[in-house]
This record gives structure tokens, C-alpha cells and sequence, in this order.
């Protein structure tokens, strides 16, 4: 088990260096750093003796060596176009994006679930076909179309629920949550539905394609054959076997919501991390770019990691000399 | 010559049979699937539809001169109150023809979507053979790269593409370059899948016997790729590239949607998507509508073309 | 003469499929006493496995059966409601499946997988499911069953697992097992032991067996009785000894000619030439002729029937006087 994780540690560490040697082109090649955070009108000699200052003449290992130090520090320079460090912005915005990733999460693993396993159990039925049917329209809808659809007829028609930002946040001091008031609640809603449709599919769709598989194995067969109720098969005997392949996808499928998250957050102006990188984006904001490139790459390697652990606890097999 | 012709002439008749009972087996199937038919239909009229655009659409939007803001808001099937021209699913903000402007952005849209996956193939299944037929370090390699890659969404990785594109491209040619540095961004996002798929035929295949007695001929390692290897990837390569098609298309509209795609001088589907989004509150649904429709029917016809392929073409599935 | 534990009538399942339908079992007749071996023998395809899941309700969609019963015990068994049949499986017949790899769910312990089993049919505490768990799996002859109870599946050995196998399906003493291939899948060496234990064990409860396999010189050692199947049919039933020594279906013939023998008489291993049809394509008339040497007229225009031609052995072969179309 030690073994096992020390490995995948190692893995984590390699792919975190890769990203953040991607990381570090972007921010030292893309645009000229002095010239977006000066200006152009300084003097050409200033602007050297500020190159040296920042040590943009030194070799590119050291430069590099250097950036990766201070990424570990949670360094990442200033924002060009907000002139605030990145690290402060990316984590004043980071719990409206992780508020929103989490209850879709939540929505795509239970209903994801839930219809999978209707589906595979009663697949004759026309509840099954037509659940199947949306399944493929709503792969085929993009996520920001399905956002304005929910914004049109719930905020436009019915006037239900609010149309765009997180309502009145409540300030625990570290963390800025919209959990605690009537209007974050409401707001939440929408965002988190349309973000969490397509992992709700993918999800639903993998469970359904598992399970029928294991529906099919001997020893679901034998189970039968010795008269063990249809609850216990159904849901004692494959549905834990089902589950194993759906943690993984599951798992990592998180780390998609947190990205997927931009274009939610920009359909509904959510303040959060993915609309700071998009508008980043648009203005070539390159130590926000780097930085949340960092940031990606590091939530994916956790769950990547948290994953495998898990599989490590629910596949007995895995345990011995694995 | 004589000694050749008896046994290249029963090789050819195979080959010819063998197409004949693909293209019957394939066509059969798709008789059977109204789904399929409908949605050939639909996705062949709106490739149609964006291919002839310049000479079937009712107005020309892009053209400044033609233009006439008096036309703003004339809302579906009906004539504009100042001149009288009709327009079947209304005008937007500037008085531009939605029907046209959809011709027009479908269009931008379907060349993206093509070429991104064009791009996506060559890249994807030049490293798939790659991968697959040399093994070893450029296997792990190439697959190491590919799983990183796949681990995060296309979009996150086409959005970065971008951005960088947008930092090293001077900016008095970005707007001409954005279509391409748009390609470039979706093509490069994808490729992956291919090369995953691609490795695993070419190592299925490598290990076959007549791959080493190509080798052991002395025949040529891209000969025996090109020959003997490619035609046997073909076909999941296309079932790939079909619902690859269908994702391109939403990554190209969701770009442009977020504003990060086309110019708005040249709108495809997502941009017009983009633009009716400000009128939605306002009651001229229509500037929004009828892209999105357009938008649905595109990248769902498309798709389930895709899963149709995928059925079709592997037998174990029937 | 006791009534015997399972009587099988007329028996025909069939599956619907897009070319028409085909028919998997065609007028099976037959009967287990209690405590008795029936060997079922045949090739792959013969409706053999077909025949045990038939008799436990397990016939895969869409198959389904067509004609004939099923009486366990007197009562009739193959149109029982599926909460009633749950409580024949297990209970009242037992089944054991040939590849001991794949029959135990790997992401549970052995116990929870037996206790759980138990707990189904009898009423019994956990604790005393768990006792009476190690003491059949000490029975089947687990070594330190009381600790390696507790393992996983993968934790054990093929052999090993069969014999977990086996005590699954005789955890509720059942007066019935249907055992699959039981040793098909395992090591030669030990498939003589598995054989041993699971007759031990039902010899112990007084269970009667229905031996499903391919491998005649397991039914020579074990069996009582024996049926061989053909094309979903029976070809010919009777005592082992006498169909063994004396075979009546030209096709039993052959079979017994496939048996190895230790004795002196190098009598020559008869080969059956060609290959069994399949069941879309069986030929009118007795559904081996196109293979026997015997045949004749009659046997490509009449499909014989099972029929009695001494007390206790039925073939299905117009040789034979007596015999009836069926």
C-alpha cells in the first residue's frame, strides 16, 4: 500500500513538473512580460534594468528553478490586467467556482447513478428508452446552450430563479460561501444543473454499460442460482461491482467539472475561477493563464491520486501484490 | 505480363465483392434506422445549406452597404414595418437576416469543424501509427503525452492554444488569423483519441504474420504502415472522426461563444449565439433561437451519425 | 418404487431470433430418483447446460419454454412465479457452475458470500450462519476453513474455489444439484477430488446429482444413470453399466468408443465423423443421420422419439422396434 502511493506520488510529481514547464513557456514566452507591465512608453533602458531586476536575463534553467519555487511558495506574479497578485485572485474566486463544482458533482453522481442502474435493470422499458434518448440529445447539446435554455424559461418566463451571479455571499473569514442565504441557494440552481448535465450522462451512460456487463458475469448467475433475493443481485452483488470502474471515471470526471466550470461561470456571470481565466484569456493575461494552468493540473493530480486510493479500498484484488 | 493477370484478376473481384457486401451490409442498416435516415437528412441539408450559402441565402449580412438598421428587430416571418422586405425568422440588432446570417455562420462553423478534424486525424493517427508499430520509449512516449491530455477537457486545452496563439500573433493580424489560430486550438485538443485508438490496431496488427513477412521482405517500416496497417485502422478512425465532427463543431461554437473564437465580423454559429444572448431578456428571442436550433440539429444529427457508424461497422455490436 | 425427486416431461425451450425460432430443447424426458446420479453427456451445443437451467428457471432471455414441465418433488415446478422459484434455488436445488473463477463475486469475502446464502433459506443468526459456513467449508475440505474464511475469492487456488463453490450450493441442503462441468475448468489433478467431494457431500444429505458434462469417463465413474443428448434431444437413457457396455444409438456408440480404457482389448477409439448441426440447421428426419453409419430411409423422412426398448433404457433410433415418432 505504502509502496503503491510513494509510486503514484512520484507519477503525481512528474506530471506537476511537465504541466509546469508548460506553465512557465507560456509565462516567459508569450508577449513580452516588461512591455505588459510597463507599458510601452518606458524608456528601452529602464525597461533592461528591469529585466535584469527580474532576472529575465538569467539562464532558463535558473528562471525555470526559479518559477517553480515560487509556484511552491503559492507565487505567481501580478495580474497584468487587475494588478493584484494572482494567488490572492485566483483564491478570492476560488470558493464560488468549488461551491458550484461540488453540488454539480453531487447532482451528476446521484441522478448519473440512479438512472444508470434503471436502465440496465429495466432496459425493455420505454421509461429506459426515452431516458437513453435524452442521453444522447443532451451529449449533443452544448453546455452553454443548455445554460441560456434553463436561463430563459426559469429566469425570462416563470421568473423563478435568478439569471446570473451567486446572490448575497455570507463571509466566514477564509471563505466566502454562498451556501448560507435563501438568494445564494437560488442562484446556485441553475448553474449547477446546467454544469452538471453532461457529466450526469456520461456518468449515467458508464454505469448503465457496467452494469449490464456485470448483469451478464457468472457469478451473478451463481448468485441467482442460489435463490438470493432480486434487491440483494441487484444492488448488494453488482451494483458494488459496477462501482468500481464508475469511481475512477467519476473521480476524474471532477476535475472536468472544475474546468467545464468556465463556460458555466461565463453563461451565468458566476464569480468565479473559470470566468477569471476566461477573461484572462481574452486580453493574454499571462500570469493569471500560468497560474490556473498550475491550479488545474494540481486539483486533477489530488483526484487522480484520491482515486486511486479508493480503488485501492474497494477492489480487494488490487491489495495483494498489486 | 501473362503469369500476372490470373492472379491479380481474382484479387480484384475479391476486393470488389468484399465492397459490394460492406456497402450492402452498411446500407441495410441504415434503412433499418429511421434515426439514421432522418439525420442524414438533416445533417446533409444544413452541410447543403452552408456550403451553397453565398448563392441561396435570401441577404447578404455581411455587406455594409446592403444593411439598413431601420430593419433592426423585425421579428420572424413577417416584413419590416420601413421597407417591406420579408424576413423569415426576423432581423437582428443591426437589421441583418438571422436565415442568412445562420447560412452564413454555419458555414464558418462546418469549415472549422472540418478542418479541426482533419487536423486532429492527421496528427492523431501519424502518432497512433507511430506509437503502435515502434513501441518502446516513442510508445510510452507519445501515450504518456496522450493520457495527460485526455485527462483534461479539450476546451481547457484548446482555450490555452488560444491564448498563447494570441500572445505570439502580432495583434494587427489576429483578426485576419483567428479562423486558423482556431483550428489549430480544436485540432490540437483532439488528436489524442485517434492516436489512442490508432496504437492499439497497429500493435493488434504488427504482431500478425504478414506484417513479418513484409518485414523479413525487407519491405519498407512506412510501406508496410501505408499498405498494409492504415486500411485496417480506417474504420474505427472514422466512427471517431464522425462524433469527433459533432465535438469540434460545440468546441468551436463554445469558443466562440465565450469570445475567444471567430471575429464577430464573421460570425458562426456560436457568435450569433453570443449576440442573441443580449436580446433574450428583451423579448427578441428569435436572434437566439433559431442559431441555437440550427446548432442543436447540427451536432446532434452529426452524432448520432457517429454512434450509427460505430453500430455499423462493428458487427459484434448487432 | 419412490416417487422419484425430479420429473422432466416434454420438455422444449426456444429461442425467438430475428431469422425465426430456434429450437434449443425438443421433448427432454427424464427422472432423478432421490440420492441418484444422472450423468447428462453430449457435446457443446447438445442442450445439456440448457437442460439444467431450464430445470432452475434461469433460461436466458429471450429464451423461453415452449412445451412440457417440470415437477420437483411432486410439485409442478417451470411456471412458478419468480418470487416462488427464488425459494426452489438454493433451497431445494443447488447449482454449481463450471468455471469456479468467475462464479464468485470477487469483491466479497467467502463468508459474507456464504452467510448471506444461508441466511436466505434458513432462519438461522449470523453467527450461527457463520458456524455452520466453516463447518461445510471444513466439509469440502478447506484447510483452516475457520480463518480462510474470512479470504477473498482471488485469495484462493482454482481447485480450492470450486470446493467454496460447491459449498455454496450446499449450504441450504438442497435434495437437488445441478452441477455444470464441475471440473472442466480445473486442473486434471484435481478434478477427481472436486468429483469425491461434491458425491461425499451429497451422499451425506441424501441429495441426488445431475451431472452435466462432456467427459464420459467422469459419468463411467460416478454416474448411475446416464442420458446422452444430441442436437437438444435425448438420443438414448439408461443404467451407465449397460450403455457403456452395450450402447444402443449409434451415436452413444461412438461416444462410448471415445472413452479411454485401461483394459488389454486395444479396441480401436471410434471417431463420429463431422460435426454436430447446428440448431438452425438441423436435418429433417432423425437430426443425426447425416453423421450415423447405420443410416437408412426411414431416418431422413421420421424423427424418432425416446421410447422404451428394454425395462429402463430409451433411445431414440429407428433401429430399434418399438421405437416412436415423435
Amino acid at each position: 500500500m505504502l509502496a503503491f502511493i510513494i509510486r503514484r506520488l512520484a507519477q503525481s510529481v512528474l506530471v506537476m513538473l511537465v504541466v509546469a514547464l508548460i506553465a512557465f513557456a507560456v509565462f516567459r514566452y508569450v508577449g513580452d512580460p516588461i512591455a505588459s507591465m510597463v507599458g510601452v512608453d518606458t524608456r528601452l533602458a529602464d525597461q533592461e534594468i528591469m529585466r535584469e531586476r527580474l532576472g529575465l536575463n538569467d539562464p532558463v534553467v535558473v528562471q525555470f528553478l526559479r518559477f517553480i519555487g515560487n509556484a511552491l511558495q503559492g507565487e505567481f506574479g501580478i495580474s497584468y490586467r487587475l494588478q493584484q497578485p494572482v494567488t490572492e485572485l485566483i483564491l478570492s474566486r476560488l470558493p464560488a467556482t468549488i461551491e458550484l463544482a461540488f453540488a454539480s458533482a453531487m447532482i451528476a453522481l446521484i441522478f448519473g447513478v440512479g438512472l444508470g442502474v434503471f436502465t440496465a435493470l429495466k432496459p425493455r422499458s420505454p421509461a429506459s428508452a426515452l431516458v437513453m434518448a435524452l442521453s444522447l440529445i443532451g451529449v449533443s447539446l452544448p453546455t452553454f446552450l443548455i445554460g441560456i435554455g434553463l436561463i430563459y424559461i426559469f429566469s425570462v418566463e416563470l421568473g423563478w430563479l435568478p439569471s446570473f451571479g451567486r446572490g448575497q455571499v455570507v463571509d466566514l473569514g477564509w471563505w466566502r460561501t454562498g451556501l448560507l442565504t435563501e438568494s445564494g441557494l437560488k442562484s446556485l440552481i441553475l448553474p449547477a444543473i446546467t454544469l452538471s448535465l453532461f457529466q450526469l450522462t456520461l456518468i449515467m451512460r458508464l454505469v448503465r454499460s457496467e452494469m449490464l456487463e456485470v448483469l451478464r458475469t457468472e457469478y451473478i448467475r451463481f448468485a441467482r442460482a442460489r435463490g438470493l433475493s432480486q434487491r440483494a443481485i441487484n444492488f448488494g452483488h453488482a451494483l458494488k461491482n459496477t462501482l468500481v470502474p464508475v469511481i475512477t471515471i467519476t473521480g476524474l470526471q471532477l476535475g472536468s467539472v472544475i474546468a467545464f466550470a468556465i463556460v458555466t461561470e461565463t453563461v451565468f456571470q458566476w464569480p468565479g475561477v473559470g470566468s477569471l481565466f476566461i477573461n484572462s484569456v481574452q486580453v493574454v493575461d499571462v500570469p493569471v493563464m500560468a497560474a490556473y494552468l498550475m491550479f488545474i493540473a494540481l486539483v486533477f493530480v489530488v483526484i487522480n491520486l484520491i482515486v486511486d486510493i479508493l480503488y485501492y479500498v474497494v477492489d480487494p484484488r488490487l491489495r495483494v501484490g498489486g | 505480363m501473362t503469369d500476372i493477370t490470373p492472379r491479380a484478376a481474382p484479387g480484384r473481384t475479391r476486393a470488389r465483392l468484399l465492397r459490394r457486401a460492406l456497402a450492402s451490409d452498411i446500407f441495410y442498416s441504415w434503412r433499418r434506422s429511421p434515426v439514421t435516415v432522418i439525420a442524414s437528412v438533416v445533417a446533409l441539408a444544413l452541410i447543403l445549406m452552408a456550403v451553397l450559402a453565398p448563392w441561396i441565402a435570401p441577404y447578404d449580412p455581411f455587406n455594409p452597404a446592403s444593411l439598413n438598421l431601420m430593419e433592426g428587430f423585425t421579428p420572424p416571418a413577417s416584413e419590416s414595418a420601413f421597407t417591406g422586405n420579408y424576413f423569415l425568422m426576423g432581423t437582428d440588432n443591426q437589421g441583418r437576416d438571422v436565415l442568412s446570417t445562420i447560412m452564413y455562420g454555419s458555414r464558418i462553423s462546418l469549415f472549422v469543424g472540418f478542418s479541426a478534424t482533419v487536423l486532429s486525424i492527421l496528427i492523431g493517427v501519424s502518432l497512433g501509427l507511430a506509437a503502435g508499430y515502434n513501441g518502446g520509449a516513442v510508445d510510452s512516449t507519445i501515450m504518456r503525452v496522450a493520457d495527460v491530455q485526455l485527462s483534461f477537457p479539450a476546451i481547457l486545452i484548446a482555450l490555452l492554444i488560444f491564448g498563447v496563439a494570441r500572445g505570439v500573433i502580432p495583434p494587427n493580424r489576429q483578426e485576419s488569423m483567428a479562423v486558423w489560430v482556431l483550428i489549430l486550438a480544436i485540432g490540437l485538443a483532439n488528436w489524442a483519441q485517434f492516436a489512442r485508438t490508432v496504437r492499439g490496431a497497429t500493435m493488434v496488427e504488427r504482431q500478425k504474420d504478414y506484417v513479418s513477412a513484409a518485414k523479413i521482405m525487407g519491405v519498407h517500416p512506412a510501406l508496410i504502415l501505408l499498405r498494409h496497417i492504415l486500411p485496417n485502422v480506417t474504420g474505427p478512425v472514422l466512427v471517431i472522426g464522425t462524433i469527433g465532427l459533432a465535438l469540434a463543431i460545440i468546441e468551436e461554437a463554445t469558443l466562440s461563444y465565450l469570445g475567444v473564437g471567430v471575429p464577430p465580423t464573421q460570425p458562426s454559429l456560436g457568435t450569433l449565439i453570443r449576440i442573441g444572448q443580449q436580446f433574450l431578456f428583451s423579448g427578441e428571442w428569435w436572434i437566439l433561437f433559431f442559431p441555437g436550433v440550427t446548432l442543436v440539429l447540427l451536432a446532434l444529427s452529426v452524432n448520432l451519425l457517429g454512434d450509427w457508424l460505430r453500430d455499423a461497422l462493428n458487427p459484434k455490436l448487432r | 418404487m419412490a416417487d422419484p425427486i425430479l420429473s422432466v416431461r416434454d420438455l422444449t425451450v426456444e429461442f425467438p431470433t430475428r431469422h425465426g425460432i430456434l429450437t434449443a430443447l425438443s421433448g427432454v424426458s427424464f427422472d432423478i430418483m432421490p440420492g441418484e446420479v444422472l450423468g447428462v453427456v453430449g457435446e457443446s451445443g447438445a442442450g445439456k447446460s440448457m437442460t439444467g437451467s431450464a430445470v432452475i428457471g434461469l433460461i436466458d432471455r429471450p429464451g423461453r419454454i415452449a412445451k412440457g414441465e417440470i415437477h420437483l418433488q411432486g410439485e409442478r415446478i417451470d411456471n412458478l412465479p419468480e418470487e416462488r422459484m427464488r425459494g426452489v434455488r438454493g433451497k431445494r436445488i443447488g447449482m454449481i457452475f463450471q468455471d469456479p473463477l468467475t462464479s464468485l463475486n470477487p469483491l466479497y469475502r467467502i463468508s459474507e458470500q456464504i452467510v448471506e446464502t444461508i441466511r436466505t433459506h434458513l432462519p438461522l443468526s449470523k453467527e450461527a450462519a457463520r458456524a455452520k459456513a466453516v463447518g461445510l467449508l471444513d466439509r469440502v475440505g478447506i484447510p483452516d476453513a475457520a480463518r480462510r474464511i474470512d479470504d477473498y475469492p482471488h485469495q484462493f487456488s482454482g481447485g480450492m474455489r470450486q470446493r467454496v463453490v460447491i459449498a455454496l450450493a450446499l449450504c441450504a441442503e438442497p435434495d437437488l444439484v445441478i452441477a455444470d462441468e464441475p471440473t472442466t475448468a480445473l486442473d486434471v489433478s484435481v478434478q477427481a477430488q472436486i468429483i469425491d467431494v461434491m458425491k461425499e457431500l451429497c451422499a451425506e444429505t441424501g441429495a441426488a446429482i445431475m451431472l452435466i458434462t462432456h467427459d464420459m469417463g467422469v459419468i463411467a465413474e460416478t454416474a448411475d444413470r446416464v442420458a446422452v443428448m444430441y442436437a437438444g434431444r435425448i438420443a438414448e437413457i439408461g443404467p451407465v453399466r449397460a450403455v457403456i457396455k452395450d450402447a444402443k444409438h449409434p451415436y452413444s456408440a461412438g461416444l462410448m468408443g471415445a472413452i479411454p480404457r485401461m483394459s488389454a482389448d486395444l479396441e480401436r477409439l471410434v471417431q463420429i465423423p463431422g460435426a454436430m448441426p447446428r440448431l438452425s440447421a438441423i436435418p429433417p428426419g432423425c437430426p443425426f443421420n447425416p453423421r450415423c453409419p447405420h443410416v437408412f430411409d426411414r431416418c431422413l423422412t421420421h424423427r424418432p422419439a425416446a421410447s422404451e426398448i428394454e425395462p429402463g433404457r430409451r433411445v431414440a433410433c429407428w433401429l430399434y422396434p418399438g421405437v416412436q415418432e415423435a
